[in-house]
């Protein structure tokens, strides 16, 4: 009853959140350095990010790692700055500060009240050409990685998973590799590696400087041309295609390994943003998995949760904002009593339906409803704006993509997203891979578990 | 006066002009006791609501998990619509809802569009899923079910298994001891009935408070808080939980687990959120180990050894005394060599305190990046609410950052003696390196 009024309010509203779109400056130095600022006048505050065209998908073979953790030994000193300095003139100017190394990137930050902002300026130019790369240095961060990998993977059941998962279904595409990268690869790692490494993509022609918050941006343009305005620009190496080969059939893999609950991905190669010759193919696999994982009324949690009771979660995802081709990936946790092979039906039969039959009118709605709201909330966070603009500059989109993602969305169809479901969420693209839990060893019961025990395998 | 002269007097002005003022929290009481607290914010079309009651964990009783599954619950069913319509409503405004629990409080956030019609679409969907929620017997045992699997996943990291130990040794029998999720055993003795209970004696208008921060004039907000309330019972406020009691002497708890890193907890209880020593333990903790890259514990253990990706120390307090905690996790062969260099860490600054230096630094720190708190809708809400929950003066964080800059280096090194004794460390290793 309530749901036909709405869908009148619904069709009235993107020319009310389009007045609300903030402005993007862009600039270029004459060293090829791109700054693009975003004011945001609410706080005092402004976000800094500098982006580097460099991540794991830019490795090769037995050097994998190597941006992680150069990223690591960016903050180990200059000749001006010792080690730790950087972090300490950070902390004791108010700062919060860190970095993240990705596939596509590898992007260092500050958030600071916003007349701090030179002080960001300084350190980061500084840095990008004149790291000190020295041994001892690098053999206590050398530990510290290896310490973050057992962390993050080695001891995480369903992250090893994912690594295992990416290895197989990617033949050829860098997006095979893990970020953080492959034990003997990043034990092997040397600092010779590193400063090739550095000295090949640490320039100001290779990075993107994204600043977001209470600023002016002529005034921030200045100040950028001041600090990083000095810098030499690199002769930067070429970027070959490395394009996935065709897959030829479903792959499938099992993974053994000591957890407590099996576990499912499933993932269909498909074109990014980026890679697609039709970018409303994109948009329109966007809008699939807002079909399908959208909250809480898409298909996902109301058919599989709780609908069937097959799964205990079930989720889907798509990266619009790569730069090589990736996959629509599904992923679930059996329900109590029922197993992976069962959650691999209900998935598939999920896809199925978006392949034979178009989605309905008022799902769609509601995704663009949502598309719409999320934009705004969005909008909330300097940091978020900021990465958006990093992400699509830094993988070859150009940060104007983002002003474009409400339009687009709002333009799929039902019958776009059943054309591009046949097109690419098909079985000879797909890998699936089934996490079989082994026991965990005797004498390691999760204390909960301590007192009754009985039912659980060890 | 030259043009660039001129530039620069003008840039001045304009980044002087909107002298930026904290935002100020507006408070009453509606007339059936229900205490809302108000914060108008201008630039964008939007407004957190969040609903925050004296229904924590620590109200389980001897049902542990009891609050959380009753929180998990409310937007499965309530009066009229089931899950998929409330989702539906919420969804087809562009509204989010959240709900969740810690060992303090349940919390009902939603996010919602302004847009007149929107909002009131999302509001009245939340105030039935506040006061009216089904708890359905089939919906019941499904999200009873999920969480079991949830507990039964603790049981793969490490960390999880770690931090339930850790808490259990601090506190005892105490309310928060157990983990807000609760135990297997527990869990599979709640009925429907607990929490059919357990909403009707905590989620009232006495028992909670209402938080609005977003841009919407105040007597909106007032109608908003009143229509949100209006189908609560009255009810009563909790009573007060016990004082947790201190273990007297040191302790520890190993348990072997088949992982590559061994994770090390070591703390004891620490501190109230209104506590006469907030601020000497909370800028002390800071320099310790709570401003990572630069803190203490991480200078040790990470920067000069390489021993861990991360290592911490952090008071977490409580309405009652939270914890102080000293974490990290490293390769098995290494983990008692680590605990050992934190613990000394931990030592020596209660010994001998901060140097003015690192005072200074913190106090920069601190003050200078206050903004950060409070630099959008959503961490603003979550300030407030704060404030609002452990019923703080008004005018917390406008005087935050000059109590924070009265710390002397003499009140930390008191408030640390009176508070942390490393003779009396719990700890609690998980991973190999455990014996």
């Amino acid at each position: 009853m309530f749901l036909r009024g709405l869908r009148l309010i619904l069709l009235a509203s993107p020319l009310s959140l389009h007045a609300s779109e903030p402005a993007v400056h862009e600039f270029l130095l004459d060293n090829g350095l791109k700054l693009l600022v975003q004011e945001d006048h609410r706080a005092p505050a402004v976000v800094s990010q500098v982006w580097y065209k460099v991540g794991a998908s830019y490795e090769h073979g037995g050097i994998t790692g190597v941006s992680h953790m150069l990223e690591h030994m960016m903050f180990k000193g200059t000749e001006k700055h010792p080690p730790g300095e950087f972090s300490r003139i950070i902390a004791a100017n108010g700062g919060r500060e860190n970095a993240f190394t990705g596939q596509d990137y590898t992007a260092y930050f500050q958030t600071l009240e916003k007349t701090r902002l030179p002080i960001s300026f300084e350190l980061e130019a500084d840095r990008m050409r004149n790291l000190k790369l020295i041994e001892p240095e690098f053999a206590k961060e050398h530990q510290v990685v290896l310490e973050e990998r057992r962390l993050r993977t080695d001891d995480q059941p369903r992250a090893k998973m994912q690594e295992h998962f990416d290895s197989v279904a990617y033949s050829n595409s860098p997006y095979k590799n893990p970020v953080i990268g492959w034990p003997d690869d990043v034990a092997g790692l040397t600092l010779a590696d590193l400063k090739k490494w550095y000295t090949l993509w640490y320039a100001p022609n290779n990075a993107t400087l994204v600043v977001v918050g209470d600023v002016n941006p002529d005034e921030v343009y200045k100040q950028a041309k001041k600090f990083f305005g000095p810098l030499k620009r690199s002769d930067l190496p070429p970027i070959k295609a490395r394009g996935e080969v065709e897959q030829l059939g479903p792959r499938r893999m099992t993974i053994k390994l000591p957890a407590k609950l099996p576990y499912l991905v499933m993932g269909y190669k498909t074109p990014a943003l980026k890679t697609t010759s039709d970018e409303a193919e994109a948009y329109a696999l966007e809008v699939a998995a807002g079909v399908l994982d959208g909250g809480n009324s898409a298909r996902l949690p109301s058919r599989l949760v709780r609908g069937q009771q097959v799964a205990a979660s079930a989720g889907a995802s798509y990266d619009l904002y790569s730069r090589l081709g990736n996959l629509f990936a599904l992923e679930g946790t059996p329900a109590q009593g029922k197993t992976l092979a069962d959650l691999e039906k209900s998935l598939s039969e999920e896809i199925r339906r978006l392949r034979d039959e178009p989605i309905s009118a008022e799902e769609l709605q509601r995704v663009k409803a949502q598309v719409l709201a999320s934009h705004v909330y969005q909008l909330d966070s300097m940091f978020y704006q900021a990465m958006q603009l990093g992400t699509t500059e830094t993988v070859g989109l150009g940060w104007r993509k983002v002003r474009e993602y409400v339009d687009k969305v709002n333009a799929v169809t039902a019958d776009r997203v059943q054309t591009i479901a046949r097109k690419y969420l098909i079985d000879d693209r797909l890998t699936v891979a089934h996490l079989e839990p082994l026991p965990l060893p005797e004498g390691a019961p999760a204390p909960e578990e301590r007192p009754t025990g009985g039912d659980h395998v060890r | 006066m030259s043009v660039k002269l001129r530039w620069f007097i003008l840039l001045l002005l304009l980044n002087a002009a909107p002298a930026w003022a904290i935002p100020q929290i507006e408070h009453w009481t509606t007339a059936r006791g229900g205490r809302v607290y108000f914060v108008p914010t201008e630039g964008l079309p939007l407004i957190d609501v969040r609903l925050v009651f004296d229904a924590g964990s620590a109200r389980d009783g001897a049902k542990f998990g009891l609050a959380s599954l009753t929180s998990g619950m409310l937007d499965t069913g309530a009066g009229a619509l089931d899950a998929d319509a409330i989702a539906q409503r919420l969804e087809n405004v562009g509204a989010m809802l959240s709900s969740g629990v810690s060992r303090d409080s349940a919390y009902v956030a939603l996010r919602s569009l302004t847009h007149p019609e929107k909002l009131a679409v999302a509001l009245e969907t939340v105030t039935e899923v506040l006061a009216h929620p089904r708890f359905d017997p089939k919906d019941f045992d499904r999200e009873k079910n999920r969480t079991l699997l949830a507990i039964k996943q603790r049981g793969e990291d490490p960390g999880d298994i770690a931090e339930i130990a850790f808490m259990k040794i601090l506190y005892g029998d105490h309310p928060y001891a157990h983990p807000p999720e609760g135990l297997k055993e527990t869990v599979e003795a709640l009925s429907r009935a607990d929490l059919v209970d357990f909403h009707k004696r905590t989620y009232t208008v006495r028992n909670g408070i209402v938080v609005i921060v977003g841009d919407v004039k105040r007597p909106e907000a007032e109608s908003i808080a009143e229509n949100l309330l209006s189908a609560l019972p009255d009810g009563e406020p909790q009573p007060p939980l016990p004082e947790p009691v201190a273990k007297p002497t040191a302790e520890t708890v190993q348990t072997p687990f088949p992982s590559e890193q061994t994770h090390v907890f070591a703390g004891e209880l620490g501190m109230k959120v209104n506590d006469p020593d907030y601020f000497p333990l909370y800028v002390g903790n800071h320099i310790l180990g709570g401003s990572g890259l630069v803190s203490r514990v991480m200078e040790e253990v990470r920067e000069k050894r390489g021993f861990a990706y991360s290592a911490y120390s952090y008071f977490f307090p409580l309405r009652e005394t939270g914890p102080f905690q000293l974490g990290l996790q490293t390769k098995n062969a290494q983990a008692e060599e680590a605990l050992q260099v934190a613990i000394k860490t931990v030592r020596d600054f209660i010994e001998n305190g901060p140097s003015e230096q690192a005072l200074e630094a913190a106090k920069k720190n601190i003050v200078g990046g206050f903004v950060l708190r409070l630099d959008s809708n959503q961490k603003l809400t979550g300030e407030v609410a704060s404030v609002a929950f452990y019923n703080r003066p008004l005018d917390y964080l406008d005087t935050f950052t000059q109590k924070v800059q009265a710390v002397t280096k003499e009140d930390i090194k008191r408030a640390f003696k009176a508070r942390i004794d490393p003779n009396r460390l719990q700890t609690v290793l998980v991973g190999g390196g455990a014996k």
